[in-house]
């Protein structure tokens, strides 16, 4: 059933891979970005309380929806990583993680420049905001754990473990505006039936929202391809790649 | 799978359900401690599951729409007061619901309007004339999730004007500055 997948368990396989990826996923993501931030930003009507300042929604919801499927697809490459000993899953968990730490805090961070104007605070301990710092405490821990062994086995499987603790909190985060009251308003776009927002300002979202999936996967390729040559340096096909590059 | 996997499989496997087994312990038993606010109803009456009420005196958040028609503002200060109720789907104010008056000295947040769902925080007091109210230090808006163009929205009646506030207001918040 897996055999596709098991030529990508070779670094050099994965390398060629993400590199014949990487053009492909750029196009994609600058087009994305580009036609639905411009759409998002300039073109979607004003909001009819918040007027402009809820265009932050464009950049604050898939920043904030990506810093979780980020986590999650870590706790993924973490729990194959622990099972199977992959060691190319421990570096794309080492890859995917300053990726997400950086998609949460700015998701906590146009979410506070929001909450000030429109809320009347900058922050407020609520459950979904509390649950979203600690998200980020997650990553920071989880980048932490992978710098903190000289072994990049041992770090990975200390990294993981911690990976697969903090997987908790994804549902926590996602469904604290359902089990708890809090400041933070319930979902717009991702619930069941019909989404609270009209069509015209929808639709840029839903471009947005794919160009920063992409921009994700651009960036994750990027630090992906980084991690596995850092980790085979000493390998014959690394160094011939060096070699074929220097010569140039 | 050969069992080496198998058993690595096992341990992953066991420390993920008991990890998902404790946090959902923990959090059904801290559940009525992580709700950020009392509502109006539970207020008045206790909490659903538990029957906890917050004493007079004490430092509460209450969370409600406000009752259309029941904000006063006072001319010559910041100084307002408002009626809570619930907030219940679909949204509709009888005078029989439970509701809660919130005294407030200062800005209000640009979201606040009658029927807005409002996040007041402060102390929980007892005026015999109208029954239970907060003394708020601060007052959030608390904004519903749904988004609508200008156009649309006067279309579906609904309407936003921002609080305004004349220089004699403005001016009195200067003199009351600590």
């Amino acid at each position: 059933m897996w055999k596709w997948l098991h030529p990508y368990a070779n670094p050099e396989v994965s390398y060629h891979f993400t590199n014949k990826l990487l053009p492909w996923l750029s196009a994609l993501a600058a087009l994305f970005l580009g036609i639905g931030l411009v759409w998002a930003l300039l073109f979607a009507p004003a909001d009819y309380q918040q007027g402009h300042s809820f265009r932050i929604f464009y950049v604050h919801v898939p920043a904030a929806s990506l810093s979780m499927g980020i986590y999650f697809a870590m706790a993924i490459a973490a729990f194959s990583s622990l099972v199977w000993q992959l060691k190319l899953a421990d570096a794309s968990a080492a890859a995917m993680a300053p990726v997400g730490a950086a998609f949460t805090a700015i998701a906590l961070i146009t979410g506070a420049a929001w909450g000030k104007p429109m809320w009347g605070t900058w922050w407020i301990w609520d459950a979904r905001l509390t649950s979203e710092l600690i998200l980020l405490f997650l990553y920071l821990g989880v980048i932490a754990l992978h710098n903190a062994f000289e072994d990049k086995n041992l770090a990975g499987k200390a990294a993981g473990i911690l990976t697969l603790v903090g997987v908790i909190n994804i549902p926590i985060i996602k469904y604290s505006v359902d089990w708890w009251n809090t400041l933070h308003q319930g979902s717009t776009v991702s619930k069941l039936g019909k989404p609270s927002m009209s069509l015209d300002m929808l639709w840029p979202f839903i471009i947005c929202f794919i160009g920063f999936s992409l921009l994700v996967g651009v960036i994750i390729c990027l630090r992906f391809r980084n991690e596995i040559l850092a980790r085979n340096s000493i390998r014959p096909w690394v160094r011939e790649l060096v070699q074929q590059n220097t010569v140039k | 799978m050969n069992p080496r996997r198998k058993k690595r499989l096992a341990i992953v496997g066991s420390i993920l359900i008991g990890i998902g087994a404790v946090s959902g312990l923990v959090l059904y038993a801290l559940s009525q401690n992580i709700d950020l606010f009392f509502t109006p109803s539970e207020i008045t009456q206790g909490k659903k599951e538990t029957g906890l009420k917050p004493s007079i005196g004490q430092r509460i958040r209450i969370g409600g729409l406000v009752v259309p028609g029941t904000v006063k503002r006072d001319p010559e200060s910041l100084k307002v007061s408002f009626k809570l109720s619930d907030m219940t789907m679909p949204i509709e104010f009888k005078d029989s619901d439970p509701m809660v008056t919130v005294y407030y000295e200062g800005i209000l947040p640009d979201l606040f309007r009658e029927g807005q769902g409002i996040v007041a925080n402060g102390t929980l007091a007892e005026h015999p004339p109208t029954g239970l109210s907060i003394e708020a230090s601060e007052v959030l808006a608390k904004h519903d999730e749904n988004y609508m163009p200008a156009e649309l929205a006067e279309a579906a009646g609904q309407k936003h004007d921002k609080t305004t506030y004349s220089e004699k207001q403005l001016e009195s918040k200067k003199t009351n500055s600590y």
